[in-house]
């Protein structure tokens, strides 16, 4: 069970630690004051998540590693998180959907984990779950005021839509592992999630009245490393100072 | 080095009275509801924190003062363990700790529904909210409609 594990609590790791950094990047760049402190909250918090799974997955790990080993020393292709989290942060319509989108799956994830047999990772679940809430609020109320407000604004967030929509099947993917704990109840049935992420979706782009893309290209490939060029140069920023001088603290 | 019996666990949960939040120095550990236990053993003292927000950059800090006021006292052997479980609540924050807060100038989490919150400069219940994200990841930024001050709240956290 424990090779699964490791797995599946890398994929929420990696998953919250690239979706932090991708907001932490709008530090001093928000379009006015409160956002740009909301944004970084937002991120903090998404960075204490990370934290947490990564100290548990380093703690049942077979390698001798600690959390900031699996943070700052892991290679592009070691990552699990799914595209979506590591494309480029956009304007600030883009990264608001992708946040929402983001925030409506953890919400149902986290709620969900809350019950896994595995004990620690329902400890986590309960305290990223307060959280994921706030999130939720603010991203769900500036789709809506995106999309209610401006010519200009509508037809950002409508381009953010048609970008971004067909990554979102990603975050349900499954694997051999995956399957191994969800028959475990150790997480939650995804595709039973998918259906309630679905629902909520439409309902908010509806109000929205945004239109969801016919189709495209769906992104894979998360889960078994293979990343677009954009974590590269994630990876590049974030792990600089580890690899440039080893052990550094501060 | 074996810890003095006269050291029990009620002693060092009074002497850690000293630690303040980091980033609220006007409230103690304690006060605050994130000190969850403390266990005195062998030649060890263990102290375990309940985290407020999980991204919460002050515990680094509060490891420290923890460590360095029970030295103070002639402690050596101090751990200090974070516990994500039960989960830290504003429920666990004391009257006490409520009303530092408020004299602070931070409006204390208001945990019943419906209740409005109340400007802690004039005590106006004629607030609005600017922002569910403040200063830190506790507070929420208010405004008071009265004497038009913006002041910090305390969210609440079930
Ligand atoms: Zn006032």
């Amino acid at each position: 069970m424990n090779k699964a594990l490791e797995h599946y609590l890398l994929r929420l790791a990696d998953t919250a630690l690239t979706q932090s950094q991708r907001l932490a990047e709008w530090c001093g760049h928000g379009p006015f004051l409160e956002e740009d402190i909301a944004l970084t909250n937002v991120a903090l918090d998404l960075l204490g998540h990370a934290k947490l799974l990564y100290e548990q997955a380093a703690e049942i790990s077979d390698r001798d590693v600690s959390a900031d080993d699996l943070a700052f020393l892991r290679d592009v292709d070691a990552f699990k998180n799914p595209l979506l989290t590591e494309l480029p942060r956009g304007d600030f319509a883009y990264t608001t959907l992708k946040q929402y989108f983001l925030d409506q799956f953890n919400v149902l994830l986290y709620a969900a984990l809350k019950d896994s047999q595995y004990e620690p990772l329902a400890e986590i679940a309960t305290k990223a779950l307060k959280e994921t809430r706030y999130h939720i609020t603010r991203s769900r109320d500036w789709c809506l005021r995106l999309s209610l407000s401006t010519d200009e604004a509508k037809q950002k967030i409508q381009a953010a839509l048609d970008d971004l929509y067909f990554y979102t099947p990603e975050l349900f993917e499954t694997d051999d592992d995956l399957n191994q704990l969800i028959a475990e109840s150790i997480m939650p049935d995804l595709s039973v999630l998918k259906e309630h992420w679905q629902g909520q979706v439409d309902e908010l782009l509806n109000e929205c009245q945004l239109q969801v893309p016919k189709s495209g290209w769906v992104a894979t490939g998360g889960l078994r490393g293979e990343h677009s060029e954009h974590l590269g140069y994630m990876l590049d920023d974030m792990q600089f100072l580890q690899r440039a001088y080893p052990g550094c603290e501060w | 080095m074996v810890i003095a019996e006269s050291i029990t666990e009620n002693l060092v949960r009074q002497w850690l009275d000293a630690v303040k939040d980091p980033e609220i120095p006007v409230i103690s550990i304690r006060d605050l509801g994130i000190l969850y236990d403390v266990k005195v053993g062998g030649d060890e003292v263990v102290v375990f924190i309940l985290p407020t927000y999980s991204g919460c950059p002050a515990m680094d800090t509060l490891r420290q003062d923890i460590v360095d006021v029970l030295k103070q006292h002639g402690l050596e052997q101090v751990r200090v363990q974070l516990k994500n479980s039960p989960p830290w609540t504003t429920d666990r924050i004391s009257e006490r700790g409520r009303q530092q807060l408020h004299d602070y100038g931070i409006a204390p989490p208001q945990d019943k529904k419906g209740q409005p919150i109340a400007c802690p400069q004039c005590g106006s219940s004629h607030t609005i909210c600017i922002s569910q994200f403040g200063s830190t990841a506790c507070k929420a930024l208010y405004r008071c409609e009265d004497c038009l001050e913006p002041f910090d709240y305390f969210k609440c956290h079930v």
